[in-house]
């Protein structure tokens, strides 16, 4: 068995392997690679060493306060995501009537794609910033939280069904055991359920924390980075960067790296502290 | 045996996947690959590559790029190796970025045919840009509406007609007198909303900033032509900020949309606005035409809609008179195979120099071409081309050259456009207007 699934495992794997390589490493390989050059096409670059990382932060502030509008966004949409799931998921493993439609519906906005979500909010916002003589782009302030409502709007639906899964996996002896015991609603969430689900706790953060530092298309249709790149995100300073100004291409590829690097850093070391706080059962 | 199997196995699927890829190559190579930059247009060059190979047995590939995503379009297509043999600059910067890609042209026939062999792109002796279309813009204005304001009793104003219109002190008069009798003519403002949502502000940030920057280059006696003189310009002063305010000031206070709401209009919100008879003005150019033409409930006639020169308060305006200009040159591209070469240039001398193509050129995409090749009564017949000729005709105008393509780079006009609609929203000053002008230019350049 072992001797034939060695001799066919190269068939099996080709396929997937090739896809990957074609679609996935290669140009990661050839990205790294970019932001060492000059080019304006990939395939007439020119090597000129460390250079654009050195313009990516000494030709303007963009990018650090692409980073600082990022880290803050981050931070806001995880928290409010992770905490409004995990409470709609406790309420939606109660039993209580029509939770299937709650389920659904919840979850229904993360099919939907992000430029169009993004342009659904704006006209949304929008129609309420009106009655007050105000549009999303008068105020950075309206974009961030624009941003964080339609983030939220999105996910939560998400990261409430691994959360649901996770609750529904908490061993019902335990939680039986606990209330023989005495103990109250707060020590049972706190004690038992929280405990038991650091699994998908893990899970639902890599997710949020990712997603939002990546987020792209739903920043680029609600608020474009306006007013005055106050609400731009990384990913779309990036963007802007590479197609903004001749020869900056490859500016735009080396805050690329660095978007990885931070992104990675922060994913890795998020999943090894919570991972360790999860017990073996 | 197994073993057998296993390579045999191996080598099909590497053949069925080098074949795959091999295949995809020859079905996509066509002679002519062309990149269209106008998307407004794409149905009709999609028809008049049906046209071609019906005619001439060349099939004619045709893309276009999404509304402002050209640049995009074009580095990744032409990366490929099946890139548009046939591609689009949008002037001398574009060229820098393109110009190891861009064929000489000065031997071709679609030079030979260009009324002002000056407007082409060149760079030593070579000629690596050829343009098809002039366009022009100023402010355009619904007549009917005018001629109701000046059949007014209570006007204050003493001229009889918006023809009369020659300098900003009149034009100012005229429009802020309007909008205080906005009721009685039925209009909701005097302007169609300044959109300056993201993407939808290049009518201020390089349009209206052409007008600016324009006299100020004009003055330069280093060089004849002001679009070089701006393309050598390290830096700028503004002298003219004041004139661009004067302007931008007129079409923020006398706006159907109130300040504070800017920066979620668009421009197809301006010409529907304008088409619907709900404003008396828009500033946008010819090709602005359709977005008016195709507004379900338009209540504009063809005959009431003119054409008015930008007037900003600089001495002499009276002479000046529409921007007119290209940011449309067509490029070959020099890594395509000779025959692709041949058959791409045979197909742009068909279009612009056959009188099917030209039918194509002047009914379908309603262009006003450079070439020669038009008789004088081949011309588009949508009234805002037709103005335009009519100024580029008249004696007393000189129009103004579109020294915006000179500008330094797109950071530049989008850094330009955030500030107007700062300047618009009241969180930053005028001043402020002026300095991202200034520094984004040295910066940029």
């Amino acid at each position: 068995m072992q001797k034939t699934l060695k001799r066919w495992f190269p068939i099996f794997v080709m396929p997937t392997l090739i896809a990957f390589l074609i679609a996935f490493l290669i140009p990661f390989i050839i990205g790294i690679y970019l932001s060492f050059c000059e080019f304006r096409t990939v395939s007439d670059a020119k090597f000129i060493g460390f250079e654009n990382y050195v313009m990516a932060f000494t030709e303007n502030a963009d990018f650090l306060n692409a980073l600082w509008f990022t880290v803050r966004f981050t931070v806001v949409s995880v928290i409010l995501i992770n905490v409004l799931a995990f409470a709609l998921a406790l309420i939606l493993t109660k039993n209580i009537l029509g939770t299937n439609i709650y389920r659904t519906v919840f979850f229904m906005p993360n099919l939907i794609g992000g430029i169009v979500l993004g342009y659904i909010w704006q006209v949304i916002i929008n129609g309420i910033l009106y009655k007050f003589e105000f549009s999303i782009t008068s105020n950075a302030k309206f974009g961030f939280w624009g941003l964080v409502v339609l983030i939220s709007w999105q996910m939560i639906g998400y990261m409430m069904i691994i959360y649901i899964a996770g609750i529904q996996n908490v061993p019902l002896d335990i939680l039986e055991a606990a209330k023989v015991d005495g103990a109250s609603k707060t020590r049972i969430l706190f004690n038992i359920i929280i405990p038991s689900v650091m699994p998908s706790i893990t899970i639902c953060l890599f997710l949020t924390i990712t997603n939002c530092f990546k987020l792209f298309d739903q920043n680029l249709a609600l608020t474009a980075g306006a007013p005055s790149k106050q609400t731009q995100m990384m990913a779309l300073d990036i963007y802007n960067t590479f197609y903004g100004k001749i020869g900056f291409e490859g500016v735009g590829q080396a805050k690329a790296v660095v978007f990885f690097l931070i992104v990675a850093a922060i994913a890795l070391s998020q999943l090894y502290f919570t991972s360790k706080r999860e017990v073996e059962r | 045996m197994k073993k057998r199997i296993l390579s045999l196995l191996l080598v099909l699927l590497t053949l069925t996947l080098t074949l795959g890829l091999a295949g995809c190559g020859k079905n996509g190579k066509y002679p002519v690959y062309f990149l269209n930059f106008k998307p407004e247009s794409a149905a009709v060059y999609e028809e008049i590559a049906k046209e071609y190979e019906k005619e001439k047995g060349v099939t004619v590939k045709v893309v276009t790029a999404a509304a402002n995503t050209y640049e995009q379009t074009l580095k990744s297509e032409i990366a490929k190796s099946n890139a548009p043999t046939i591609f689009q600059l949008n002037g001398p910067i574009g060229y820098q970025s393109w110009k190891d890609y861009c064929l000489d042209l000065s031997d071709s026939k679609l030079y030979s045919y260009l009324n002002d062999k000056s407007l082409a792109i060149t760079d030593g002796d070579g000629v690596y840009g050829i343009p098809y279309v002039v366009e022009g813009y100023g402010i355009i204005y619904n007549n009917a509406i005018m001629e109701k304001y000046f059949a007014l009793p209570n006007r204050k104003t003493t001229i009889n007609s918006a023809a009369e219109i020659k300098n900003f002190n009149t034009l100012k008069a005229v429009v802020e007198d309007m909008t205080a009798n906005k009721d009685k003519l039925g209009i909701e403002g005097v302007f169609a909303s300044t959109s300056l949502s993201a993407g939808e502000d290049w009518r201020w940030q390089t349009h209206l900033l052409n007008i600016p920057i324009y006299h100020e280059l004009n003055e330069n006696i280093d060089y004849d032509d002001p679009t070089v003189a701006g393309l050598n310009a390290k830096e700028i002063a503004f002298r003219y900020s004041e004139n661009y305010k004067n302007i931008f000031d007129l079409y923020l206070n006398n706006s159907i949309t109130d300040k504070n709401l800017l920066g979620s209009k668009s421009t197809s919100d301006s010409m529907s606005e304008f088409a619907l008879g709900k404003v008396a003005m828009v500033q946008n150019g010819n090709w602005g035409w359709s977005q008016i033409a195709n507004v379900n409930g338009n209540t504009v006639k063809n005959s009431d809609i003119k054409f008015m020169p930008i007037y900003t308060g600089v001495a002499g305006e009276e002479y000046d008179g529409l921007c007119v200009g290209t940011e449309n040159y067509l490029a070959i591209n020099k890594n395509a195979t000779d025959e692709q070469k041949k058959a791409s240039l045979e197909f742009l001398d068909w279009l612009f120099s056959s009188s099917t193509g030209k039918n194509f050129v002047t009914k379908k995409l309603d262009f006003i071409t450079p070439f020669n090749t038009f008789a004088e009564n081949e011309l588009p017949e949508d009234p805002l081309a037709r103005e335009i000729v009519r100024y580029m005709q008249d004696g007393n105008f000189t129009t103004v050259p579109w020294v915006f393509t000179s500008f330094p780079s797109e950071n530049f006009k989008t850094e330009v456009g955030n500030s107007l609609l700062e300047y618009a929203q009241g969180s930053k000053k005028w001043e402020d207007v002026v300095k991202t002008v200034k520094d984004k230019w040295k910066s940029e350049r």
